[in-house]
Order: structure tokens, then C-alpha cells, then sequence
């Protein structure tokens, strides 16, 4: 045996209702390295991944950890024999504090019980080792997605683990957060410890992992190492085809006819939380990104334009016209279309099928008197299953069935169904394959063609550069720079996105 | 902690789901042979109208309880809103205030208004001002019980021979009680609102994911009002209808716990308490469980104190089952 190994999976069989999600599929991790584990949506990583923690149980095969065979049977099992995981899904507790959060179940006590200044203090300590400064005594609900990632990322981290699973650990952070994510992993490989990094972003995956195992449709494709590997064929054995046109796109441009007006204006929109002067134009077809670090306002801004927040002062104009929205029931007869970022609190219906979870929008639209034309509704969830490529046994599956990039699916056909004159897409592509990235930022350029408007909220800057027409930088809930043609480049937004040291300090003095 | 499913070995799972599904036919067929045998009246025809007819006011006000709970609320008001109909009707029907005309259909008329108002109080303080449904309906449930006291004047109100009583014992050709042609089509009515209508899906949408539901479009305030209100105007209906059936309304007992018998036929059913997706067939049968409970015990002699502990002891065993592990 190799003793080289830290762990060894063999044969791995699951299977659900209608799926063969693992099929005999053989994987390894050695020790001190960082594997990347690589497929389609769907493809079976995140099962692969809960079978090993004990989350599921596996229908076949072996595990080898550390040198012996170990049959875990729930997530605190694999945890105490040094697996520290973090899923998909948050699994985070939203209304504890951000300290409770990081510690619980390994709280440092004294005399009293739990000694909570002790965890505060640390908990704040070990946030800000990676560069998160925060108060860790609020609820973690009330931080965004990305923070959340944060909180989770340290909390494993935390754990001093033998192996560290990361599940998409990146999917709504920007650069600055990654690259502080990635100095700690390296640190936790020169300790030894070995890493899982599950992740759509090639360019993450080649910076960081050393070797890849691909997976596509529950079957094992092959490992190998990654500068032995080019972008082109590691995407090719993830599809099964060949992968050129998926990787090569083409930036539209944007002609402004004479004499439109924009769709939406928007002049110094203030909340006095958390935007303090924002600026927008959107003019019909046009797609304008939203670049911005983390709790720059971007979401925030979003909420705006949807009814969402409707504390905010400042000129708000659809068509020229001022409006004040007071729900996002306004914003959708408006012809909005919202696409929030986070998922699972503001997303999906769990329990219910990706037919409900798809038409819940779209009802009053395909109704007579009330009652739901389920024809129509068939159409439109069988249209899109079809065109962006839903991968499910059935229409009439639950939506939490599906693995994540094919949830965040379902919700983006729910707003394309709209037809919406303008659509707010707030990190579409999180979790999301390259391939079906490829197609849906194919169908948002197309979208413009048409004259819908976008407002495209992303963290990637890549994402943004190749679609947008036009950039707004926001920072500390403030224009920063906007970006047109020639001058929307990465280091552009880069020096305008972040705050200059000297601002820093003056912040916090 | 973690949140995924726990999936657990295929036959334990596959048994688990199964119970899920049929657990409360079981029970009924259970409760039905364990009557059979202990009596042999039991399979006459009689006993299962009188099943039927016995059921309906849990039945109905258990349909009222699916919209509430599945939409993410709690009417702990049903039984005292029952009461309010019931008084209120038969003081009117039997003229007791002059100011008002002494006719039965002003009486059902006014009976089903005060019921709906209620139910709009409850709505509206659950949603427009954001309250605890259990402390708001809590509150309903004292003040309407309050409320048919005093229309009441404390006292048992009788009525005979009107045609009021009619409906309580009216049979249709082929002896089938009007009762449960009525009880019909309340069933399929909330199934059809529930599984075809945009406001069926909604409210189920609002249960699951109320900030979801909002963010889709969906009037949040509007729909959960309307929840609260079909709850009170069913209890009405089942209000009446007791009364009717028993020439009487007595304010002090009227609908008496019956919010409770509603509450279980739901979570028996197998909605889940924190909402979302409504059961409605497994709630019918669930009521018709909770009223067999009581009719196999008043059958077979046995204090009727039983039947509470029995009725307890099913509904912690069914929610139980029903649960998500992994909550
Ligand atoms: N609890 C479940 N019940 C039924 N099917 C499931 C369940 N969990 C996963 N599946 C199915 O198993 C397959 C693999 O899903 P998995 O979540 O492992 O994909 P993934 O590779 O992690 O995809 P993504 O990149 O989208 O996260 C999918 O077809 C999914 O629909
Ligand atoms: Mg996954």
C-alpha cells in the first residue's frame, strides 16, 4: 500500500431515486497536497464528498483514511477522526453569533461554563487573521453570503483537521478574500495537512491545487497533475467533448441609439447603512456591471432598484419617470426581474418541485381566474430544463435534490421566464459549470440584443469584463470609478475597487 | 448541523417513506378493524354516515387549519369562533335582540361576517404588524369565547323545528346526509385551491420560504390575511353546523377544543408545523382518526378522559414520524 496516501476511496457506488450519482468510482488524496475535484453539475462531487464525511451513506465500496478502513456514519464521526468539511450549503447557524458560529461544540470553557469573552476575543482573532473585521457578536444572518463563506471557511480551518474538504468555499467571494484563502491553505499544506478543493473557477484551481481528479456523470474520468494538464483538456474530460468553443467568447458592444433614455436612473442613493451615494444609468440593452469588494453595497444597490429597501433617499426614474418602489411586487410590474445571490435564504422552495420552485413568478402570467394553467407552466419548465440544461431525472423533482449549480439553474430560468425588460442578476453564475456559464452569459448577451436591460453583480471580474458594457466600481457604498470600452480592464478595476491604505486607517481611527 | 438529507439504508428508508405517506391510512384501517371486532354494529352502513356526519366539523375546520399552517401560521381560535357563530345565529333566529330582524338567513349572514372579522384581526396583526400568530390567535380564541358568552348571556340557547335544524339531518335520495355532500365539496374545493390556484401555490410558497416568497413577487401581507380569514369563516360554517345538529348553542362549549383536533389532523396528515407543502387528503383521513378515536371509546364504555390521552399519545407518535431527521 502506498503510504504516501491519507486517503483512499474504492469502487464508491450511491445511488438515489432515478440517479446513479456514483458509479463505482475510485478516488485518493495524498498527504500535504491539494486536490482539486473537478466536474459538471451534477456530476457527483458533492456526494462523493458527503459519502466520505458520513452525511450519506454509501451503497458500495471502501474507505481508507490514515491507514485504516473507517466507516463513518455522521458528519461528527469524520469530524473527530480529523475531516473538517465545509458543504455546499452553508452550514452555518444563521441566528447565532459569528462567534458561536466559529466555536460551537468546541467552546472554550472556565469556571462559569462557556467562557464567552474567551470566544469572542478568539473568534475575532481568527477572523482577522484572514482579513475579515467584523463584529463577531451579531447573528450571522445579518452578513452577506461572502462573509458567511468567511466565517465557515475559518471555522474549518480552525479545527486543525488532517484532511480540509472545501465545497465551493469561493463561490461569492472576490479576489482579495481568495487570495487571503489561499496564503492559509498554504500555510495548513506546508503543515502537512491535506486539502479537497471543489470549485468552478479554473483559473482558482490551477493557481492553487496540485493535482485534479475529473469526474463526469458519477464515473470516475482520471487524476492528473495539474502542470501536466492545460485549461482546454481539463474542461474537455469535464464535458466529454471537445471544449474550444466553450472557452472562447466574444465581447459584444453596445450601440446607444440616438435620443433613448435610460431605463433606469438612479442619482446619490443613500441609506445611511450601507449606501451612501450611488449613481446608475441603465439604458435599454444595455448590460452595466457592478464591480465592488465585499460589503461594498452592490447587493444593497440591487435591493434598491427591487422594492426591497425602501428607506433610501436620492432620484430614483424608470423611463424618466420618478418611482418609489415599496415592494418587490412593484419592481416585478415594473418589468424587473431580480436574481438574488443567495440561494437558499432568498431562493429556493426546498420542499417543493423545480416546477413550482421555476413558475412561482410566472402564475399570475399563465392563470384565468386563478386558476393555474398547467400547460403553460409544463412549457415554460420543460423550455428551460431544455435550454440551460437542468440535469434532473424530472420536472417533478424536489429542487433540493439537485446539486447546487442546477438549483442556481432553476432559479435563473424562474427570472428568464419573466421576460423581463430589466434584469438584476446578482452573482448568476455562482456554482455554476463552465460549460452552462459559457451558455448563460451566451443568453444574457442575447438579452441585449433584444433590448432587455442587465445589471450584472459579480465578484468574478472576468465575468464582468467580458460581458459588460460598461462598469460602475462601488466602494464603501460609493461610486467609485465608471468604466466604458477600452478602459475596462482588470487593473483599472482593481485600482479603483479597493480602498488605499491611508483611508484604511483613517476608517478606523 | 448539517442540513442535507441523511439518507439512511434503502430498506429503513424506504420504510420511513412509506409510513410517511400511508402511516395515517394504516392507522384508520387499524382503528376500523379494532372496531369491527370489538362491535359487531360497527360495519353497518349507518356507522359510516354517521362517521362521515360526525367528522365534519373537524374535517372542515382542519381544512381551514391546512391553509394556516402551511402558509406558516398557527389559529389557535378556530373553537371560539365556532362558538361566536353559534351564539350569534341563535340569538338572532330567535329574535332575542329586537334591534335585529329574527331571520335565519341574517343570522347565518351575520354569523359568517363577525367570524371573517375576526379571522382579518388575526391576519392582520400576524401580518401587517408582524406578531406571533400563537399570541394573536391566543388572544382571539379568549376574546371570542368572551364575546359568545356574552351574546349569550351566559346561557345554552335552544331552537327547534326551524329549518334551520334541517340541515343538520336532511338526507338526500339514497339516504346520503346533506351533511357530507357539503363536507365533499369542501374537500374538493381546498384541494382545487390548493393544487391549481395561484394562491394555493402562494400560500404554500410563503410557509417554505416567506423572504423567497416576497422577493417573487407574491403580496405576503395580503395572502396571510386571507390564510387567517378562510380559517375563521370555516369555523363559522362548522359552528353553525354543530348547532344546527344539535338544536343548540352553547357558548361555554361550543368548538370547545376543536382547534386542537384540527391542529392534529394537520400534523398527523404529514404537513410539516413550520409549513410549506399542504397534504390535504391525508388530513381528511386524519380527522376521521382523531373522531374514531372518540367514537371507538364512547362504543366500547370507556371514559371519554381516554380518549384525550389516546388522541396525545397518536399525534406526538404521528409528528414523530412524520419529521425530518435531520431538523
Ligand atoms: N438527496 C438527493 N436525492 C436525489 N438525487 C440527488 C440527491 N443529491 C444529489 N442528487 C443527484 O445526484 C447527482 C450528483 O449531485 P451532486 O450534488 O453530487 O453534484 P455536484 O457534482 O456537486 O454538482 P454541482 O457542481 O452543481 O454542485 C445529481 O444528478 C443530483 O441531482
Ligand atoms: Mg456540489
Amino acid at each position: 500500500m502506498d503510504n504516501n496516501l491519507l486517503l483512499e476511496m474504492r469502487e464508491i457506488d450511491k445511488r438515489f431515486s432515478g440517479v446513479h450519482a456514483l458509479d463505482s468510482v475510485d478516488f485518493s488524496v495524498r498527504k500535504g497536497e491539494i486536490l482539486a475535484l473537478m466536474g459538471e453539475n451534477g456530476a457527483g462531487k458533492s456526494t462523493l464528498i458527503k459519502v466520505l464525511t458520513g452525511l450519506y451513506r454509501k451503497d458500495g465500496g471502501q474507505i481508507i483514511f490514515d491507514g485504516t478502513e473507517r466507516n463513518f456514519h455522521t458528519p461528527q464521526d469524520s469530524q473527530r477522526a480529523g475531516i473538517s468539511t465545509i458543504y455546499q450549503e452553508i452550514n452555518l447557524i444563521p441566528h447565532l453569533s459569528v462567534a458561536e458560529n466559529i466555536f460551537i461544540g468546541q467552546e472554550p470553557r472556565n469556571a462559569f461554563g462557556i467562557d464567552w469573552d474567551s470566544v469572542n476575543k478568539q473568534a475575532r482573532q481568527l477572523l482577522l487573521d484572514n482579513g475579515i473585521d467584523i463584529d463577531v457578536t451579531q447573528d450571522l444572518a445579518s452578513y452577506s453570503t461572502a462573509v458567511q463563506q468567511m466565517v465557515a471557511i475559518t471555522r474549518a480551518i480552525s479545527q486543525n483537521a488532517k484532511l480540509l474538504i472545501m465545497d465551493e468555499p469561493t463561490s461569492s467571494l472576490a479576489d482579495d478574500e481568495v487570495q487571503v484563502m489561499f496564503s492559509k491553505m498554504r500555510e495548513l499544506v506546508a503543515k502537512g495537512m491535506s486539502i479537497i478543493f471543489i470549485s468552478h473557477k479554473l483559473d482558482e484551481v490551477f493557481t492553487i491545487c496540485d493535482r485534479t481528479t475529473i469526474l463526469k456523470d458519477g464515473k470516475l474520468v482520471g487524476s492528473y497533475d495539474i502542470d501536466k494538464i492545460t485549461k482546454l483538456e481539463m474542461v474537455s474530460k469535464m464535458i466529454g467533448r471537445d471544449a474550444s468553443n466553450v472557452l472562447k467568447r466574444t465581447v459584444g458592444v453596445y450601440e446607444e441609439k440616438p435620443g433613448t433614455i435610460p431605463l433606469v436612473h438612479t442619482k446619490n442613493i443613500d441609506n445611511r447603512v450601507t449606501l451612501h451615494g450611488v449613481s446608475i444609468d441603465i439604458r435599454p440593452g444595455e448590460i452595466v456591471g457592478i464591480a465592488g469588494l465585499l460589503g461594498a453595497g452592490k447587493s444593497e444597490y440591487a435591493k434598491v432598484l427591487f422594492g426591497c429597501d425602501n428607506t433610501y433617499t436620492g432620484t430614483f426614474e424608470v423611463e424618466g419617470k420618478p418611482v418609489r418602489l415599496k415592494s418587490p411586487k412593484g419592481a416585478i410590474d415594473l418589468g424587473f426581474a431580480y436574481c438574488s445571490e443567495d440561494r437558499k435564504v432568498e431562493g429556493i422552495f426546498p420542499h417543493m418541485t423545480i416546477t413550482e420552485n421555476m413558475t412561482i413568478t410566472a402564475l399570475p402570467r399563465i392563470s384565468k381566474f386563478g386558476v393555474v394553467d398547467s400547460k403553460k407552466q409544463k412549457a415554460i419548465v420543460d423550455k428551460y430544463i431544455e435550454s440551460i440544461r437542468i440535469k434532473t431525472p424530472s420536472s417533478e423533482q424536489l429542487i433540493s435534490n439537485l446539486s447546487g449549480g442546477n438549483q442556481q439553474k432553476v432559479l435563473l430560468g424562474r427570472w428568464l421566464s419573466m421576460n423581463p425588460r430589466l434584469i438584476i442578476l446578482d452573482e448568476p453564475t455562482r456554482g455554476i459549470d463552465v460549460g452552462a456559464k459559457a451558455e448563460i452569459e451566451a443568453l444574457i448577451r442575447e438579452f441585449s440584443q433584444n433590448g432587455i436591460s442587465v445589471l450584472y453583480i459579480s465578484s468574478e471580474l472576468e465575468e464582468l469584463i467580458r460581458n459588460c458594457y460598461r462598469i460602475v466600481v462601488i466602494r464603501d457604498g460609493q461610486n467609485s470609478v465608471e468604466l466604458t470600452d477600452q478602459d475596462i480592464t482588470e487593473e483599472n478595476i482593481m485600482k479603483y475597487i479597493a480602498k488605499n491604505a491611508k483611508e484604511t486607517e483613517v476608517d478606523h481611527g | 448541523m448539517a442540513d442535507a438529507k441523511r439518507e439512511s439504508g434503502i430498506s429503513r428508508a424506504a420504510v420511513n417513506a412509506h409510513l410517511k405517506k400511508f402511516g395515517a391510512l394504516y392507522a384508520f384501517l387499524i382503528l376500523i378493524a379494532i372496531n369491527s371486532i370489538s362491535n359487531r354494529n360497527f360495519l353497518a352502513v349507518n356507522t359510516f354516515w354517521n362517521l362521515l356526519i360526525q367528522a365534519f366539523p373537524i374535517i372542515i375546520t382542519s381544512l381551514g387549519m391546512l391553509f394556516v399552517i402551511s402558509g406558516g401560521g398557527i389559529d389557535v381560535s378556530v373553537g371560539s369562533v365556532m362558538a361566536v357563530a353559534g351564539a350569534l345565529n341563535a340569538v338572532i333566529m330567535n329574535g332575542i335582540y329586537p334591534f335585529f330582524p329574527k331571520s335565519i338567513l341574517f343570522g347565518v349572514i351575520m354569523a359568517i361576517v363577525v367570524a371573517g372579522l375576526f379571522g382579518a384581526f388575526n391576519g392582520v396583526m400576524v401580518s401587517v404588524f408582524k406578531m406571533q400568530p400563537i399570541v394573536v390567535t391566543l388572544t382571539t380564541y379568549i376574546i371570542a369565547r368572551g364575546l359568545a358568552q356574552l351574546i349569550a348571556n351566559g346561557k345554552i340557547l335552544s331552537f327547534s323545528n326551524t329549518p334551520f335544524n334541517a340541515i343538520g339531518i336532511y338526507r338526500l335520495p339514497g339516504n346520503i346526509p346533506i351533511q357530507v355532500l357539503i363536507e365533499l365539496l369542501f374537500i374538493i374545493v381546498t384541494a382545487f385551491v390548493l393544487k391549481k390556484t395561484v394562491f394555493g401555490y402562494q400560500v404554500q410558497a410563503i410557509g417554505e420560504n416567506a423572504q423567497a416568497a416576497k422577493l417573487c413577487g407574491i403580496r405576503t401581507t395580503r395572502v396571510r390575511i386571507m390564510i387567517y380569514v378562510i380559517s375563521s369563516l370555516i369555523a363559522a360554517v362548522a359552528g353553525l353546523l354543530v348547532s344546527s345538529r344539535t338544536s343548540a348553542a352553547d357558548p361555554t362549549n361550543l368548538g370547545a377544543l376543536a382547534e386542537m383536533d384540527a391542529i392534529a389532523s394537520v400534523a398527523i396528515g404529514g404537513t410539516s408545523m413550520s409549513g410549506g407543502k399542504a397534504r390535504i387528503l391525508t388530513t381528511v383521513i386524519s380527522a376521521m382518526i382523531i373522531q374514531l378515536i372518540t367514537i371507538t371509546i364512547n362504543m366500547n364504555n370507556i371514559h371519554y378522559a381516554y380518549a384525550r390521552v389516546m388522541k396525545g399519545i397518536i399525534i406526538i407518535l404521528a409528528v414523530y414520524i412524520q419529521q425530518d431527521k435531520s431538523r
